[in-house]
């Protein structure tokens, strides 16, 4: 049994963590305040230090740590809130050609993107609605792709787009440099804006499929995979609200006391911690999952997926609700994670999309 | 990470594996909360004997008690074997878990050497005396007196929710020696013959109808001074090493969990398709599919932290602090699923032969038997996340001055 990331991977994420409580800190708020939507500073740094060719093959320009090396990584960007394009391009776009690229199109696309000179993003949804075959209408035709994307996280700082799109009855997905005619993009405002999202208008751009990912399964195999990079994210952030609210708990006085001596404090951070440890549980197997090529990808992504969504989103909205009046202010960084947590609850699926996903998989399994 | 054992753990498996299916029958389906009577104890000493035979009791207890002298790995491996397997539970469990760990920790060689081999052997039931009428949760501010007399206590008073009391032997007995101090301050621990004149055993009727529990009454009771575990007055020292080793027996609670719900979800129908089609049924069944394997991953992190030799701390406590709550929900929830035909509970009728009924009658008890989900959360509170204790009035005060429940 050994069931931990390894002494190494102890190590990487170390110094990651460090180097984003000297680096990152500050970084959603400055992107928040100014409207950047991105650290542009801090992403060429994390350039530099490798992390975003963390599961890139050393053959691609990448430092071979494997999927687990990502997850760990992922974890601290979560924890530092980090406003980086960092899920889209590594989780999504560089994991999307490494998938599903030709030997031209890994060899051309992935050390840019490990070392951060590209930024990738993943141009799925057309509006309302969970992920579908038939909610992608975006075509490719002869090399031309046409259609709308919105939203697009990262899409108006990326130079390079995965775009699900369709050649009549069959969806796949591509891959279409922004820097390209045809491509505009429009700035979204959103519910976190320390992130950048845009909207996609491509209009006869130039585009390649990615040849292995032809066919809807091959789009949701993206996306399980993913879910389980996006669960350590969460997770990361979730443990950060966790010990904003502890702390705060410990400073903060009423009724003569502590607030955290209150049982309702206690309890609801009690709860807190619950949530969170289920979900660390959960993505550990994931992180598993994901390296082992399990058969069990889809649970161990969706469960993973579920969990982190509820420890974030829970552990955000009681950290604000632990500071109280103070939360609820600019000022405080209560907002940020509680901003952060639902829209990463939100990139890629919803959470009654990963649990009827879920049970789907559980009862084609039970049934086989 | 991988899920595999170390060679050693393997061939541990291997034995444990072959011995389980050379003398028991494999579990077919159903566990729960059955009637612990005669015939159930007379089954449970005969297993007991005979793992003891084989070497597969007290496997991390001393070779010189007649234990294993093994580690706690291998006591888990043998619980995951045995789990798979149909054998009488519910005896045991108190004793060899709690009460003999603690005597051998504080009784003399001599004295331990006489109870730990009966115990191991099966021959010797234990029962944990600790809770009162006044006194559960906050299980020091217990009444119960044990007065000095010669080379004797003599002890009074009341004991309830004993579980086994009725077929126990022994008993690890948590007394008031000192009302004058503090209350930590003032008990004393002792064990004694259940047979011991002026013991009298009552059962206590539980919800579920079955009667596993009992009230014990003490009158003059005499308990000489050798049965006396730790210094007089150092009791609450001695309970909380009783009380670790119930957060180190990291089982599993019995009960139905997202497996069985979704057989049952696939078979009742919501508008006019199987339950497991509606949507809203599936997001119950996805969050605890969630919590279920959560749980079991936890676990999975635990044991790799035992087997790297770390002691589990407080963070245990959330296994049985979502498990519990998860099993009740998940009967109150299947119930629902039968509409009326919820409510009957004969297991001739009743889908999956009324498991889920029977859940919805046991299932509060996990919530409240080793720590309430109050008190679990307090823990999780106080010693994980560091935050401050309750505040207490009756910390410093003498034991006697203070108002009695
Ligand atoms: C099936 C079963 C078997 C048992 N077996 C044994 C046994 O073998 N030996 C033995 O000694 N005992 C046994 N017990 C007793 C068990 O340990 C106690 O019932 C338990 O500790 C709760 O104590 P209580 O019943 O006095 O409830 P109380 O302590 O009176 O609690 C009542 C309510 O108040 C809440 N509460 C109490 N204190 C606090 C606090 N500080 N903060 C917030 N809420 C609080 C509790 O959570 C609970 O909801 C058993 C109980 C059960 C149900």
């Amino acid at each position: 049994m050994n069931f931990e990331f390894s002494e190494e991977l102890g190590a990487v994420r170390a110094q990651a963590q460090s180097f984003l409580r000297t680096h990152a800190s500050g970084s959603a708020r400055r992107s928040l305040e100014q409207r950047t939507g991105f650290d542009a500073a801090l992403w060429e740094q994390v350039g530099r230090l490798g992390w975003l060719g963390a599961a890139i093959p050393e053959a691609f320009g990448g430092i071979g740590l494997g999927e687990e090396g990502l997850c760990v990584i992922a974890e601290e960007v979560g924890r530092s809130l980090a406003a980086l394009p960092f899920a889209s391009s590594a989780y999504l776009a560089a994991q999307a050609v490494l998938l599903f690229g030709d030997a031209g199109q890994k060899a051309r696309l992935l050390p840019d993107l490990a070392r951060g000179s590209a930024i990738g993003c993943f141009a799925l949804a057309e509006g309302p609605g969970a992920p579908s075959p038939e909610a992608v209408r975006a075509v490719l035709a002869g090399g031309a792709l046409t259609g709308r994307k919105a939203p697009v996280v990262d899409g108006g700082i990326a130079t390079l787009a995965v775009v699900a799109v369709r050649d009549h009855d069959e969806v796949g997905l591509c891959v279409a440099d922004l820097s390209t005619v045809g491509v505009s993009r429009d700035g979204l405002d959103t519910i976190d804006p320390s992130r950048n999202v845009a909207a996609l208008s491509f209009d006869r751009c130039p585009a390649e499929w990615l040849p292995g990912a032809r066919g809807w399964p091959a789009v949701m195999r993206l996306l399980d995979r993913a879910a389980v990079l996006f669960a350590f994210e969460q997770l990361g952030g979730a443990q950060a609200s966790l010990d904003m609210a502890r702390d705060y708990a410990l400073q903060r006085r009423a009724f003569g006391r502590q607030i955290g001596s209150f049982q309702a404090i206690k309890h609801k951070l009690a709860d807190v911690y619950i949530a969170i440890e289920l979900a660390r549980s959960n993505a550990y197997y994931g992180a598993y999952a994901l390296q082992s090529a399990a058969g069990d990808m889809t649970e161990a992504a969706s469960a993973a997926r579920v969990a982190a969504t509820h420890a974030f989103e829970l552990a955000s909205q009681e950290n604000l609700q632990t500071h109280g009046g103070m939360g609820f202010t600019w000022e405080s960084d209560c907002h940020l994670f509680y901003r952060r947590a639902k829209h990463l609850s939100l990139v890629l699926g919803a959470a009654p999309f990963w649990r009827d996903r879920l049970v789907g998989a559980l009862e084609f399994r039970n049934a086989a | 990470m991988d899920f595999a054992d170390t060679p050693d753990e393997a061939a541990f498996r291997a034995e444990v594996a072959a011995f389980l299916k050379a003398n028991a029958r494999p579990l077919a389906g159903g566990s729960g909360e059955g009637p612990v009577d005669d015939s159930h104890v007379a089954r449970a000493r005969a297993w007991q004997a005979r793992r003891a035979e084989a070497g597969f009791a007290g496997i991390t207890w001393p070779r010189r008690f007649g234990g294993r002298g093994g580690t706690p790995m291998q006591q888990v491996i043998y619980a995951q074997e045995e789990a798979k397997y149909d054998v009488p539970a519910h005896v045991f469990e108190i004793g060899l878990g709690m009460c003999i760990p603690t005597l051998m920790a504080y009784a003399p060689p001599e004295v331990s050497a006489r109870y730990v081999g009966p115990a191991l052997r099966g021959e010797e039931i234990w029962c944990q005396l600790f809770s009162e009428p006044g006194a559960g949760s906050d299980v020091a501010g217990l009444r119960m007196r044990a007065e000095r007399d010669c080379e004797d206590w003599v002890v009074n008073g009341q004991k309830i929710w004993t579980s086994g009391a009725h077929f126990s032997d022994f008993g690890l007995l948590l007394t008031r020696t000192d009302p004058g101090v503090p209350k930590h301050r003032g008990l004393t621990m002792f064990f004694l013959d259940m047979r011991s004149p002026g013991v009298e055993v009552r059962r206590i009727r539980q919800i579920s109808g079955t009667s596993n529990f009992n009230e014990v009454f003490f009158t003059d009771v005499r308990i000489p001074d050798a049965q006396r575990l730790g210094a007089p007055g150092e009791g609450w020292t001695v309970a909380l090493t009783t009380l670790m080793h119930e957060r180190l027996a990291i089982g599993s609670l019995p009960g139905p969990d997202f497996g069985e719900l979704l057989e049952l979800a696939k078979t009742m129908q919501v508008n006019g398709q199987p339950a497991s089609r509606d949507g809203a049924v599936r997001e119950r069944l996805a969050d605890w599919y969630v919590q279920s394997k959560g749980l079991e991953y936890t676990r999975m992190r635990m044991l790799t932290a035992l087997s790297r030799g770390q002691m589990p701390g407080p963070e245990a406590s959330i296994y049985k602090a979502v498990s519990a709550s998860k099993i009740q929900e998940i009967a109150t929830f299947a119930l629902d699923l039968m509409d009326s035909a919820g409510m009957v509970s004969d297991p001739q009728t009743a889908p999956m032969r009324a498991v889920f009924q029977e859940a919805l009658l046991y299932s509060p008890a996990g919530r409240i038997a080793g720590g309430t989900d109050e008190i679990l959360k307090n823990i999780i509170a106080e010693r994980v996340l560091g935050l401050p204790g309750d505040i207490r009035v009756d910390r410093e005060a003498a034991f006697n001055a203070l108002p009695a429940s």
